[in-house]
């Protein structure tokens, strides 16, 4: 790194002296930040990872665990996708990691939809009483690698949990404990509370 | 293929004169450089903060003066856009082929973007750049830069194409700027009677949006088959093969539209818009009710008019680190109009990769305009595109660079039995939604 600023920097004073370098020579750079890694996701998952297409999933505040586990997972096919894990094999572990440094740093992306008001009250009880030692805060916080679910599209919520059902995606040991007992009914209640958590 | 001088000197035309004209048309001749910015008034002059101009205000454009405000406040950020409202190119097939009851999905406006960022506006024609200046002449005067990016998407190059003249996209729409062109060619196909041919013309690589005409005969096949079933749809392709997702794309033709559709290799070469005949260089004339004429491309006029393209006057050769124009000092070109150097696959004129670039180019302008260290690319690419009224399939790439060069370090498409297409339709209505919100808020 240090080195690559030197030469940088030595490069800079070329270009202020020979006009023809500036035609012929690329910019020497410092290798992808955080930011530059994380900006190119915006095209689908919203401006610092705040979604505004109901299928896909808002990243902002999302935990640096939460982000790095999702990408190995989807790169190395454990978890079932259409794109990302086409996309996650572009990239390296130390990518992943810069992903989850940006998107871990951004404000919860609270969402407008429509809500059923008895079906969130009924799954804030059930939030309380089954998922809370997990999906901290209302959903608003994640334990280790747990996703924060707040203000997450009931679509793509409902997508995910259809995935879950189908064994497609495969659940967490203690989450696939707590939903295994849950009726249908109690398990759209739970989506359409986290869903209206802002 | 040199440019038309007829629309060259309308491009200049307006306050900056045909003094300026004769001299821009010299200069693009030698392949150098500046226009004088001459005598146009000077309109909103620079006060103490550093100020970046963007023109275009497309898929590029308006993240580069988006992203710029958010990484520095300080430095001021000009949008010059001739048009109150953009209409998004990807998913207009949709709207042509009858699909979407009108273009509100595919519109937006820049108020909430100027707004929410700070960013300056300015509704006009940008004709002309004085790089040695830096000034940027539009048609309601000119105005001064630090460093400018220029998003101009492409315009066309019909030189080739015998009989094409200003009056022929009427007839014969490209519908490959969305807008009034997609409107067109929609009231053409629900207007045409049951038993028509319909031609789409595909020009040589490189053009805008790759997998797009293969789209569009998928769509417009859809709606043939389902309103008009004894009609025809013939695409003449002047590339030796299919160019994006062939797989795919093939698969959809044969199992969906084998009575409707037919591929057949053919370059576009004269056009007869009252005799209403499409004649391509495989020696066949064809008799239209409708004609898709997509002409080959180049960059916007702009960046021609202002000496940004190479020798071939087609596209812009940029650094491949901060997008800035290999020909003219502190001027940034992104998106279509682009000519990157690249180690492997290039990055496909998409929407997307625009907007991948636009942030690219913003993060290495603030740097460079705070004397700090430029910072690689690190870039993504997606996009989507419908095999029928219900499936889509996508390409995915991922780009860094190495030394120097842009390289593909991951690339694929959606698996050929499209068992996940309905999903991934889905997921490009969400894309959509959420490519166009970053756009205009």
């Amino acid at each position: 790194m240090k080195q690559r600023w030197s030469t940088w920097s030595l490069a800079a004073g070329a270009l202020a002296l020979s006009a023809s370098a500036f035609a012929t020579s690329p910019t020497p750079s410092n290798p992808p930040t955080p930011e530059m890694i994380s900006f190119a996701c915006a095209g689908c998952h919203g401006t610092n990872g705040g979604s505004a297409g109901n299928l896909m999933p808002s990243l902002a505040s999302q935990s640096k665990t939460t982000i790095v586990d999702a990408m190995k997972k989807f790169q190395s096919g454990e978890r079932t996708s259409s794109i990302m894990g086409r996309l996650a094999k572009g990239f390296t572990e130390s990518d992943f990691e810069a992903m989850g440094d940006f998107f871990s740093k951004q404000k919860l992306h609270a969402t407008n939809q429509k809500i059923d008001k008895a079906k969130a009250k009924k799954g804030a009880d059930l939030q309380e009483a089954n998922c809370s030692r997990c999906h901290l805060e209302d959903g608003k916080e994640g334990k280790d690698d747990t996703p924060v679910m707040a203000s997450q599209w009931l679509p793509y919520l409902q997508m995910q949990m259809e995935m879950y059902l189908t064994g497609e995606r495969k659940m967490p040991e203690k989450m696939a404990e707590k939903v295994k007992p849950l009726s249908k009914a109690e398990l759209e209640a739970l989506l359409h509370f986290y869903a209206s958590v802002k | 293929m040199t440019l038309d001088r007829r629309n060259f000197i309308k491009l200049l035309g307006g306050a900056s004169g045909l003094a300026i004209a004769g001299h821009a048309a010299a200069q693009a001749k030698t392949g150098s450089a500046a226009v004088s910015a001459g005598s146009a008034a000077e309109i909103m002059p620079k006060g103490s903060a550093r100020r970046v101009v963007v023109i275009g205000g497309g898929y590029g454009g308006t993240i580069a003066a988006k992203y710029i405000r958010m990484l520095d406040k300080s430095i001021e950020v000009v949008l010059i856009e001739r048009n109150k409202q953009f209409v998004s190119c990807p998913f207009s097939n949709f709207y042509i082929a009858g699909l979407m009851p009108d273009m509100s999905a595919l519109t937006i406006n820049y108020t909430k973007l100027a707004a929410n960022h700070g960013i300056k506006m300015l509704h006009a024609d940008a004709t002309a750049i004085d790089a040695a200046a830096k000034m940027v002449v539009t048609s309601q005067g000119r105005l001064a830069y630090d460093r400018l990016v220029v998003s101009p998407g492409i315009d066309f190059m019909t030189d080739g194409i015998e009989g094409y003249d200003a009056k022929t996209p009427e007839i014969f729409p490209h519908a490959w700027k969305a807008g009034p062109q997609s409107a067109l060619l929609r009231k053409q196909l629900q207007s045409m009677k049951d038993g028509g041919t319909v031609v789409i013309g595909v020009p040589l690589m490189p053009f805008r949006c790759p997998p797009g005409p293969y789209e569009r005969a998928c769509l417009i096949s859809t709606y043939l088959k389902k309103h008009k079933p004894k009609s025809k749809l013939i695409m003449l392709d002047a590339n030796p093969d299919v160019v994006s997702k062939k797989g795919l794309f093939t698969k959809a033709w044969n199992s969906y539209y084998k009575d409707i559709f037919t591929y057949i290799g053919g370059q576009v070469t004269k056009v007869d818009t009252k005799a209403k005949i499409v004649v391509a260089d495989n020696f066949d004339d064809y008799e239209v009710a409708v004609a898709n004429i997509i002409p080959p491309q180049r960059a916007g006029n702009i960046a021609v008019a202002a000496g940004l393209t190479d020798d071939k006057k087609r596209w812009c050769p940029v650094d491949a680190v901060s997008f800035e124009s290999t020909i003219h000092k502190d001027i940034h070109v992104l998106g279509d109009a682009t000519l990157l150097p690249s180690d492997g696959g290039a990055m496909p004129k998409s929407g997307y990769s625009a907007n991948s670039q636009a942030k690219v180019c913003a993060i290495n302008i603030v740097a460079l305009m705070n004397d700090k260290p430029t910072t690689e690319l690190s870039a993504i690419n997606a996009c989507y595109s419908a095999v029928s009224e219900t499936e889509s399939v996508s390409v995915s790439h991922v780009f860094k660079v190495v030394n120097g060069k842009i390289k593909i370090t991951a690339s694929a498409v959606s698996p050929g039995d499209f068992s996940i297409a309905k999903t991934e339709k889905a997921y490009g209505e969400s894309w959509l939604k959420n490519v166009l919100t970053e756009m205009s808020t």
